[in-house]
Parts: structure tokens; C-alpha cells; sequence
């Protein structure tokens, strides 16, 4: 299929489309001085002329020169809290009179359409993907959620001071794992369908195929992304690198600095921890087990029958850099970094993980 | 005679906010006396059965040489002894008076400050005798006294997480403002209680949980400093509710003695 036009002032066309298909839109939007993931009625609720600027532990919102739909690059949330939600009732129970009564959650009848999927996000639903749905045990949770969704992505035109997604190889141009791909020109978008779901809804809008000079326009936006990334992490050998330095003084040096408060963790998209607890009321009649969101980062998380396993900030934060970076591969194949940036940009004392790579790299004093 | 667990609620120094969160539990307050015998509980009824007790919700801190005698004797009559807020954990707000000199404020303060018999400092529950349990906070989490008085009930352990604030704004959407808007917030070395809620309003965490374990709060404090905020705004910040916990009491100690330094 080639790559098609769709005029901007059509872009509402397409959310009618979904919405009409029954998807509940979810994309940017401009809230709490952010650019957020958030439920959207309309392309007014696209973050339309504001963009980001981050640095390690900073996010500002600013407004752009023009009037780009999409001209930022990622933000506080990713979508992993719409396909692994925060908190989820795996099952209730009741007390009666013959026994407990056993109560599955319902199915969710909600099918989400994710508007603005960067690569580097594409890419961490892979690995999620991976996480949730192709191993021994499949979540149900995540796949109802999975299964369902339709992805629009956005290839990105800018790149954060954070970014260091050509590090991964995960972006900055989408290349699979959607149903559509828009690239953002002043006055169209470009338009590569990904799917037979993809094809199905272009056949449905008032598309044209894209001139030679348009598409060289987007090739030509799609490479400025290219050329604002300033961020590297080197990715040679790391597995063993981070595996064959675990006594490395720059583990003390970053513990002195990190406030173990799992804010990276919470902020990365490919991040899978939880706890599972049981909240009862106060009779002890009816139960519910509750799935929620934890971190590595918290005192408690490796609480085990005779205390906790890792016990300082410098265990914590050495455990979490060398499962994202190192055993992750070990485990599922692949690296667990898709290199957003996320967790450089809301570390509240603005730790970056590239620059804790490098130290690693250099002989301790 | 009654086979429910007795419970008694007493008050130290204190503003009374987290004994009334009790009160204010309505939707489970009649479950709870239908599993405990309130048997002395000053705030809601002047019926007082004399101790001992199975478990005793205290609040306050102790400020004056009675209450150091008094809480001596709740420990004796208590088998439970709970500790609820931060007053009774951490010496609340009036252990400002810690850091100054107390004789000064009762010749400011009363017209016959020979008449006041005080200590020179507020301090937690867990100074004077030995707390079974502590519930955070200022006021405490209605939810989670709930969960205390279940859990007590059922003989297990309360559900009372101890991870950062951070988590729970993260879990709720809530953008970092700390990192967006450069509002020093103390979340991020603050234990988790509240459901994070002042950050969802605008502004910075101020720390009314107390510490979380293993608190780097010194690294947060050097993070502000360098982008800018002085020790005159953070010292106040850290002197709070918990200031005179160890771990925010040591850091604005260093910036207060930095601010010293520089006058």
C-alpha cells in the first residue's frame, strides 16, 4: 500500500471512524502543565501548538511557533496504564454459609484506540508483549486489554534532550507494531497503514495517494528526529559490562544520590513490577485481591520470610539497572530499555542512566 | 460480661484530628463497635470502664512531666499500644519548641508562667515507652486506621504500605510537580499513607507521613539546593509536622547550620 495524504482539517474524520467502531480514544492532551495520555473527544484535545522541553529531572511545557498537533515527544505516562492498569481486582470472594463464594472480575468491555504511539513506545508494548503475553503463564488482564486495541502512531519530527532511542534501535521511525502511521506536515499528515485493521479505516477516509515531494517532506521531518537526538548509551557488551561489575564503586556513588522512590520505574513503559494483596472488610465477609503497581525501588518489595533481600539504596538501584539493561536479555530476549527517556527526565534529583552506563564502563578509582 | 477486645483511645499533646478520624469513619464505625468494646474513649462518650485494655489508640506527643508519668501508665493497663499520628510518632508540630528555648515561650506566652510545669521538649510515644504499632501521619488516613482496627480484630498484620508518596501519585495519574514545575516536594522521601494528595492539588508534598524507610532525604536537599531554592525556604519545609524525625532532622540541621554560616 503506498503512503496516503490526509488533509489535516480530516483528522477528526478518522476519530469519528474509531470512535464510530466502538474505540474509546485515548491520546495527548495538555493537563496538570503536562502533555498526558488521557481520554479525548476531539482533535480539540490534542495538545495542538505546545511542546516539551526536558533535561535530566526537568519537563517544562512550552508553547510551539506553530500549529503542530504532535510536536512533542513523550511525556509522564506511557500506555502501559491502560494495558497494565494501575490497580486491578484479580478476584473477590464472599463469606457464606457453605464456604467462600470465589467471584472472577468481570471481562473489561472497554477497547481503547491509542492516538500519538511513539516508536520507542511501539516498541515497549513489544516488550510488554513479551512480558505479559508470550511466556508460561499469559495475563488476562493485559491480553483482554492487548487484544483489543488499535494503535495510531506518530513518528516523531523533534527529539528531547533525554531521547536516546537510535541507542536501542527502537525508533525514532515507527516501523511495525500499529494499525496506522501518521508523519505530521504543516498541512497534511502521511499516513502508512500496518495492519488489515489499519487498511480497512484508510479505505473509509478521505485519503489520497502522497505526491514524491510530500513524501519527501515527511522523510525530511522524520530525519530532523534523527538529528536532534544528542543522548547515547552504548549498548556493546553491556550485558556483560553491568553482570561482571557488581561490586563497581560507582554502585555507592549512585546510591548517595538516588532517593529510591521508584519514580523511574513508575515512568517506564516497559516496567512490570506489582504486588498482590488481599483488602478485606472490616468483618472479614468479603475480600478482594488487589493487583497494584510496585517497584524494585521500595524497602518492602523484596520482603521475603526472615527480612528483606535488598536492603540499601545502592542493592536497589544496581538490581534495577542490571535487569533492564543486562538479565533482562537473559530472561526475554531482548533489552527491557527502549531508550524514551522518561526515567532521566522525572528522576527527581535528575539521575541519568546513560551517564551511570558510562561510569560503569570506566575503571573504579 | 463482653468477650470483644477492649479498646481505649488517649490524648496526649495533640489537636485532637486524628482521634475524630475515628468518629468520622461513619460507614464503619458501627462495624467497629459491634467488634470492639470501646470501653474508653473520651471524645465520643463519658462512659470510662477501667483498664486493662487489649489495645489503646494513642494520640499526642509528650510535653510535660505528667504525661511522661501518664503514658508510662497506658503502656501498664494496654496489651496493644498503637500510636496514631504524627504527634504521638514523631512529636508533631509543637516539637518546633525543640529546637528553641521553652522557658522563652512561656514568659511570652502566659501571664504566670510559674504556673506551667512543662518539659523542654515534645517527643514521641516511642521515646517514653515501647509502641506496638505506629500509624502515620497528620492527621492519620481514616482507611488506614480501618485497616489497623481490622487487622487487630483478625489477629494479622495491618496493610499499611511504607514506599514513597511518589508511587501512589504515580499510580493516580498525577503528574511529578516537582520535576514539571519546580516545586520543592517532599514526596519522594515521604512514606505513603495519604493517597498522595496534595500534589493532585497543586502543591508540594509536605512530608506529614514522615520518612520513608531508608529516606535519602540529604540528596533531595542538595538537588534543591543546586537549582536554587536556599536553606531559607527549605529549613521550614523539612521543620513540619515530622521535622524532628532523625532523618529530616539531620538534614535541616545541616542546611539551618549552612544558613548560619552565610548571615
Amino acid at each position: 500500500m503506498p503512503d496516503l495524504l490526509l488533509q489535516k482539517g480530516d483528522l477528526q474524520l478518522l476519530f469519528d471512524r474509531l470512535s464510530g467502531d466502538g474505540f474509546r480514544l485515548v491520546g495527548p492532551t495538555v493537563s496538570q502543565e503536562a502533555i498526558v495520555y488521557d481520554e479525548i473527544a476531539s482533535v480539540g484535545d490534542l495538545p495542538r501548538g505546545w511542546t516539551d522541553v526536558q533535561a535530566p529531572g526537568s519537563y517544562r511545557l512550552e508553547p510551539r511557533s506553530d500549529e503542530a498537533f504532535f510536536g512533542y515527544v513523550v511525556g509522564p505516562h506511557s500506555w502501559k496504564k491502560y494495558l497494565f492498569p494501575p490497580l486491578a481486582t484479580l478476584l473477590t470472594a464472599d463469606r457464606t454459609d457453605s464456604g467462600w463464594a470465589m467471584h472472577a472480575p468481570p471481562e473489561p468491555t472497554e477497547k481503547y484506540a491509542f492516538i500519538g504511539v511513539r516508536a520507542c513506545e511501539l516498541a515497549a508494548i513489544k516488550v510488554q508483549d513479551r512480558v505479559f503475553l508470550e511466556g508460561a503463564y499469559v495475563d488476562p488482564i493485559y491480553k483482554a486489554r492487548r487484544d483489543r486495541c488499535f494503535i495510531v502512531a506518530v513518528n516523531c519530527t523533534q527529539a528531547a534532550a533525554t531521547c536516546f532511542c537510535t541507542s536501542m534501535n527502537t525508533g525514532p521511525r515507527c516501523q511495525a507494531g500499529f494499525d496506522l502511521a501518521l508523519t505530521e506536515l504543516s498541512a497534511a499528515f502521511i499516513v502508512e497503514a500496518g495492519s488489515d485493521s489499519g487498511r480497512q479505516v484508510c479505505g473509509q477516509l478521505p485519503l489520497r495517494e502522497a505526491t514524491p515531494a510530500e513524501r519527501a517532506a515527511a522523510e525530511a521531518a522524520r530525519a530532523q528526529a534523527v538529528a536532534g537526538i544528542s543522548k547515547r548509551l552504548e549498548t556493546e557488551g553491556i550485558r556483560d559490562l553491568l553482570l561482571t561489575n557488581l561490586e563497581h564503586p560507582r554502585w555507592a556513588d549512585v546510591a548517595a544520590r538516588c532517593l529510591s522512590c521508584a519514580n523511574c520505574t513508575m515512568v517506564c513503559p516497559t516496567c512490570f513490577c506489582s504486588s498482590v494483596g488481599e483488602v478485606t472488610d472490616l468483618k472479614g465477609d468479603h475480600v478482594e485481591r488487589q493487583r497494584q503497581w510496585d517497584s524494585c525501588f521500595n524497602v518492602d518489595f523484596s520482603r521475603m520470610n526472615g527480612g528483606v533481600v535488598r536492603n540499601d539504596v545502592r542493592s536497589r538501584y544496581r538490581q534495577w539497572l542490571t535487569h533492564k539493561l543486562a538479565s533482562w536479555i537473559d530472561q526475554f530476549g531482548q533489552s527491557g530499555c527502549v531508550g524514551c527517556g522518561r526515567c532521566i527526565t522525572w528522576c527527581p534529583v535528575a539521575i541519568d542512566l546513560t551517564e551511570e552506563v558510562a561510569a560503569l564502563r570506566e575503571p573504579g578509582p | 460480661m463482653s468477650t470483644k477486645p477492649k479498646l481505649a483511645v488517649f490524648k496526649f499533646a495533640s489537636c485532637d484530628g486524628c482521634q475524630l478520624t475515628l468518629l468520622d469513619a461513619e460507614d464503619e464505625l458501627l462495624d467497629i463497635a459491634g467488634a470492639l468494646d470501646i470501653a474508653c474513649f473520651l471524645e465520643a462518650s463519658s462512659r470510662v470502664v477501667p483498664g486493662p485494655y487489649d489495645v489503646a489508640l494513642v494520640e499526642g506527643s509528650i510535653t510535660t512531666p505528667h504525661d511522661a508519668e501518664r503514658i508510662r501508665e497506658v503502656r501498664r493497663q494496654s496489651k496493644y499500644l498503637v500510636a496514631i499520628g504524627a504527634c504521638a510518632t514523631a512529636g508533631g508540630i509543637q516539637a518546633l519548641r525543640n529546637w528553641a528555648d521553652s522557658q522563652e515561650f512561656l514568659a511570652a506566652v502566659y501571664a504566670r508562667p510559674d504556673y506551667i510545669e512543662t518539659l523542654a521538649t515534645s517527643t514521641a510515644l516511642a521515646d517514653h515507652v515501647t509502641v506496638d504499632f505506629e500509624l502515620r501521619g497528620c492527621p492519620i488516613n481514616r482507611g488506614q486506621l480501618v485497616e489497623v482496627i481490622a487487622a487487630l480484630v483478625a489477629g494479622r498484620r495491618p496493610r499499611t504500605p511504607n514506599h514513597g508518596v511518589c508511587l501512589d501519585c504515580k499510580r493516580r495519574g498525577t503528574v511529578c510537580i516537582s520535576v514539571a514545575r519546580g516545586v520543592p516536594c517532599l514526596g519522594p522521601v515521604t512514606q505513603s499513607g495519604c493517597g498522595a494528595i496534595c500534589p493532585a492539588y497543586d502543591r508540594g508534598c509536605y512530608g506529614c507521613h514522615g520518612p520513608a524507610p531508608q529516606a535519602n532525604v540529604a540528596s533531595l536537599a542538595e538537588h534543591w539546593v543546586r537549582s536554587g531554592a536556599g536553606p531559607a525556604q527549605l529549613v521550614p519545609l523539612l521543620r513540619n509536622f515530622n521535622g524532628f524525625t532523625p532523618e529530616f532532622r539531620r538534614v535541616s540541621d545541616e542546611l539551618a547550620a549552612r544558613l548560619a554560616a552565610t548571615e
